[in-house]
């Protein structure tokens, strides 16, 4: 009836797991209590969580991603205070099984169920208004990628308390992973979360390139599309070409474990290498997946923040471009020390370095942006800055490791960790949280608060340096990745630095939810009544903060890049159109939801291997998108009159700003 | 009060400093032993230097940029329309390109030089050393002595090491950070490694790839003496009770950790070859009968194949020179 699943699969016996567990589900359930107290279910039902608006699934996803981003977080501070106390005959407080699964949760929640929401959600905020378009090309499959993602988040918190999670890392090791090495639950729960997750984004990159190339105000042609549409065009065309190697690799590794082939084995012609490969060619783009969209954020902060416009925009597209492709040349560089021939060696090595020239050219495009300008220093400026700083750091460490000698001795080290955590947390998260302070009154109507929003930023860039310079250390020190306890005592100094930083990150997490906490009690203080509160340069500053529904009332012409800017020079913007005409806007939709349910439930039943359920989630899906195809009355009409009493209240509110500003 | 309390905290800052320092000392990736080593830590600081040429000026920038063109400062020049210019464009994709470049030649140049599969160049005979790693040990094998030992290495100075590499279970990589160059070790295949190490001591070996529970146990002593002490300690292993057949393999290498070092006067002949064989059946059978030899890896890594130089170089057994498809045929008729 229920597979292999029994009882003595919940972990009674750790108090560690037992304790997360059950202030996961305690806060869960105070949130259910919460929205059940004050009525909100139907709200969020037919205004959250069937909704098909951009905007609003944009927000799911961030909030999706910031929760696993805690989720993610606290096990990065278990396996830093692990590393500070096990050393010698102290064997610290994570059995070795828990402190294994824990870097493997670690970095799969970190890309696949933190980066990607987050990135997800700025592209959903912002790329159809940055393009002067109503909604995405496909609104309900948007909604269906974030259910997916939102599946794949779920399997792996249930695997917290139901069974265990996978002791092969993020990336997977092969053969380790295998039935004969890891016959548990805890790889099915990895391969499972990580494929569903993978489908919702592949969807989502199809959706978001058919935007973009499709959906464009009449008049913005690709060299005049702002700089994060242009990145998001370039995470979307890396999605499209690597997830579907990731979703193949995962299922031959799912035939392997379930049905006793023999892609990744030791015996029977299985070859072990053919996933590092395959990772790769998925895993490598994957980092750029992650980081461009980041490089457009700071590209758009920067040039407003410096009220200039973007210095060597041509450069700065063929940079991405340039990126783009090159990514998919080089992810052999994540083992060199595979016994590869000398010249695959060298070929990928070089070409690993050629992608440090139009990165460098972009550092120095965003510098020369700044020059001669005029900068003000607002939150999304200060991450900016942090990541110019402190990115370059790990650029270095990146072209060492490029060369495939030096990489042979610092490879699998922490020099290793500390390189990519340099490359992500600057140059990925750094990005989202400029996106983020940047955006937020867009959305939301109100800005969030600066003063927490800069300590916030102090936190996180001191504990970074803090945490992960004594890393660089530890690896020419010849400390491997992966410990959950050690001899060398010359370690354990470093490794409790490196624990205090990660302590001051801890306090810059805490500074942001105390920013959102503030800024929420004090949205009136902080309101944006103009819905351009950083005198921007680009086309979603034209509408009202919160934009109505259809975002534009009548889609703007562009004739420049930077469109609104350029209105606001030639006294055209702010100026109300004669006449409204009728706009059609997709309906809510249930299939999001019901969707990623029956795949969570699916997901879940193999994992157990619960056949009927499974069986039952797999035909729960097919019929919902059967039905769902046959529903015809997907539209609504929102009248013309409609229109013009939303935009007469807008025209009005900001004639009143007018006044005030005169007086 | 104050006073006490200010001196208790420049001590500890002093002490902090000294464990620092102290510590420092033991960046045993810039202490290299031997010439391999060497090579790949001076790599590492050219690079570097290299690389600051791009990476100073940001800093520089950075700082110069943000007080100088701050919103307060209204005597700065403010030019909101430039954007554009050819001349500083080029210097920012040129500079870089002419780093890269340079960087690509000692790529190309070093990454020859120091080809882990390359044999060092030397006086004396090189001494061929078999690693097996298994869950969660190692076994060394001295097949010029027909010695073997598990969990401690012990290495003549001044001597090319000629290491071949397999595992017994899953993947691990092997590596004594002081002579330099880790090499992934994996079952079923067979990878080489050369170092050699200049002067003496006792070195950290260990596994650099996770491999499951007793991941962090695989660490090692790799000890560097004298010519006439290692043939002192090759002496005390041909002495020793133990010897290292298929029986006591199969006990070694079921699942264990901290297995004891040993010592074993004798190896099993082709040993090494047995273990990397028992992952072979697809090709027709697990023992040597049918002419499987030591260079089984060379048919994995397909491209090695083409190197008939480095497929001759060593085994005692007959060769494989065809390529692996068709061998594979030839079993399955025989079959």
């Amino acid at each position: 009836m229920f597979g292999k699943l029994t009882l003595s699969d919940l972990p009674f016996d750790d108090p560690i797991i037992m304790g997360a567990v059950v202030s996961a589900t305690l806060a869960g359930l105070i949130v259910l209590g919460l929205i059940t107290y004050f009525k909100k279910w139907s709200y969020l039902w037919h205004e959250w969580l069937t909704s098909v608006d951009h905007k609003r699934i944009g927000v799911m996803y961030i909030v999706l991603g910031f929760i696993m981003l805690l989720r993610g977080f606290a096990d990065a501070i278990m396996m830093r205070s692990q590393q500070a106390l096990a050393a010698g005959a102290s064997e610290g407080y994570l059995s070795p099984h828990h402190y294994d699964m824990i870097f493997g949760s670690h970095g799969t929640i970190m890309i696949i169920f933190a980066a990607m929401p987050f990135v997800v959600g700025l592209m959903n905020l912002v790329i159809p208004h940055q393009i002067g378009a109503r909604d995405v090309a496909f609104p309900v499959l948007n909604s269906i990628s974030f259910w997916l993602t939102a599946a794949g988040a779920g399997l792996i918190m249930i695997s917290l308390g139901v069974g265990e999670f996978s002791n092969t890392g993020w990336s997977g090791l092969a053969p380790l992973f295998e039935k004969i090495y890891n016959p548990g639950v805890g790889v099915d729960y990895w391969m499972w979360a990580f494929q569903i997750a993978g489908v919702g984004s592949l969807l989502t990159a199809i959706n978001f390139l058919v935007t973009i190339v499709k959906m464009r105000a009449p008049g913005m042609t690709f060299m005049k599309m702002p700089l994060f549409t242009w990145t998001t065009l370039t995470t979307n065309v890396l999605m499209i070409l690597s997830f579907p190697v990731i979703t193949g690799a995962l299922f031959l590794l799912t035939l392997d474990r379930y049905l006793g082939m023999h892609f990744f084995t030791n015996e029977l012609g299985g070859n072990m290498m053919m996933w590092n490969n395959l990772f790769w060619m998925w895993g490598h783009p994957e980092v750029y997946i992650v980081i461009l969209p980041a490089f457009g954020i700071f590209s758009e902060v920067v040039a407003t923040f410096s009220r200039k416009k973007l210095f060597g925009y041509v450069s700065l597209v063929w940079a991405t471009a340039a990126i783009m492709i090159l990514s998919f040349t080089v992810w052999l560089h994540h083992f060199f020390t595979m016994g590869n021939t000398v010249d695959v060696n060298i070929f990928f090595g070089i070409a690993t370095m050629l992608i440090a020239i139009p990165t460098g050219v972009k550092i120095y495009d965003w510098l020369f942006t700044m020059y001669r300008g005029r900068i003000s220093f607002k939150t999304p400026m200060y991450w900016t800055l942090g990541f110019l700083s402190i990115f370059v750091i790990g650029g270095m460490t990146g072209v060492l490791m490029a060369i495939p000698p030096a990489d042979y001795v610092v490879h699998n080290s922490l020099f290793l960790i500390a390189h990519f955590h340099n490359m992500l947390i600057p140059g990925a998260l750094f990005g989202y949280f400029a996106g983020l302070s940047y955006w937020f009154p867009k959305v939301f109507g109100f800005r969030l608060d600066e003063k927490w929003g800069k300590r916030a930023f102090w936190g996180w860039a001191i504990g970074f340096m803090v945490a992960f310079m004594p890393l660089y250390v530890l690896g020419f020190m010849g400390m491997p990745r992966r410990l959950e306890h050690y001899v060398n005592m010359a370690w354990q100094p470093w490794l409790i630095v490196a624990v205090f930083g990660a302590l001051i990150i801890g306090a810059g997490v805490l500074a942001q939810i105390i920013q959102f906490y503030i800024s929420i009690r004090d949205r009136k203080k902080n309101i944006d009544r103009t819905g351009d509160p950083w005198d921007g340069r680009t086309l979603e500053w034209m509408s009202s903060s919160p934009p109505p529904v259809y975002n534009f009332a009548v889609i703007p012409k562009v004739d420049d890049r930077d469109e609104w800017w350029a209105m606001k020079e030639s006294g055209t913007a702010y100026k109300q159109p004669d006449e409204y005409h009728d706009i059609i806007m997709p309906k809510n939709v249930i299939r999001g939801p019901v969707i990623g349910g029956f795949v969570l439930v699916f997901g879940f039943a193999m994992v157990w291997d619960i056949w009927w359920l499974a069986i039952a989630g797999i035909l729960g899906v097919i019929t919902t998108v059967i039905i769902g195809s046959a529903h015809d009355d997907e539209e609504y009409v929102i009248p013309a009159a409609e229109v013009k009493r939303i935009e007469d209240e807008r025209f009005k509110a900001l004639a009143l700003v007018n006044e005030e500003k005169k007086e | 009060m104050v006073k006490n309390r200010s001196k208790f905290l420049t001590g500890s800052v002093l002490l902090l400093a000294m464990v620092f320092l102290s510590s420092c000392s033991k960046l045993v990736i810039l202490d290299p032993k031997g010439p391999i080593g060497s090579e790949e830590a001076l790599l590492i600081k050219i690079a570097f230097i290299l690389m600051l040429i791009v990476v100073l000026p940001v800093f520089v920038l950075v700082i110069w940029f943000t007080v100088h063109y701050r919103a307060s400062n209204k005597k700065a020049t403010y030019r909101p329309e430039w954007a554009h210019s050819y001349k500083l464009e080029w210097i920012i994709w040129l500079v870089p390109l002419a780093i890269v470049t340079s960087l690509s030649w000692l790529t190309w140049v070093k990454t020859h030089e120091l080809d882990p599969y390359k044999p060092l160049k030397s006086e004396v005979k090189p001494v061929n050393i078999e690693v097996v790693s298994t869950d969660w040990n190692w076994l060394f094998i001295y097949p010029d002595y027909n010695i073997a030992v598990v969990n401690h290495l012990v290495l003549p100075v001044n001597t090319p090491l000629s290491f071949k590499l397999t595992s017994a279970s899953v993947m691990t990589s092997f590596f004594i950070p002081q002579l330099g160059s880790q090499i992934y070790v994996m079952a079923g295949m067979r990878t080489r490694l050369n170092l050699l190490a200049e002067h003496e001591g006792t070195y950290l070996g260990q596994n650099m790839e996770f491999s499951g529970n007793g991941y962090v146990t695989m660490h090692f002593d790799a000890v560097v003496t004298s010519q006439e002490k290692f043939k002192e300690w090759v002496d005390e292993a041909d002495r020793s009770p133990k010897v290292m057949n298929l029986a006591t393999f199969q006990e070694f290498s079921e699942p264990n950790i901290n297995y004891p070092v040993t010592l074993y006067s004798s190896v099993a002949p082709g040993l090494f070859n047995h273990i990397m064989m028992q992952f072979m059946g697809w090709m027709g059978g697990t023992d040597q009968k049918m002419g499987m030899t030591g260079d089984m890896d060379d048919m994995h890594h397909g491209h090695r194949m083409q190197d008939s130089t480095r497929m001759n170089e060593d085994d005692d057994q007959v060769m494989m020179k065809s390529d692996s498809g068709h061998v594979q045929t030839k079993t399955m008729e025989e079959k």
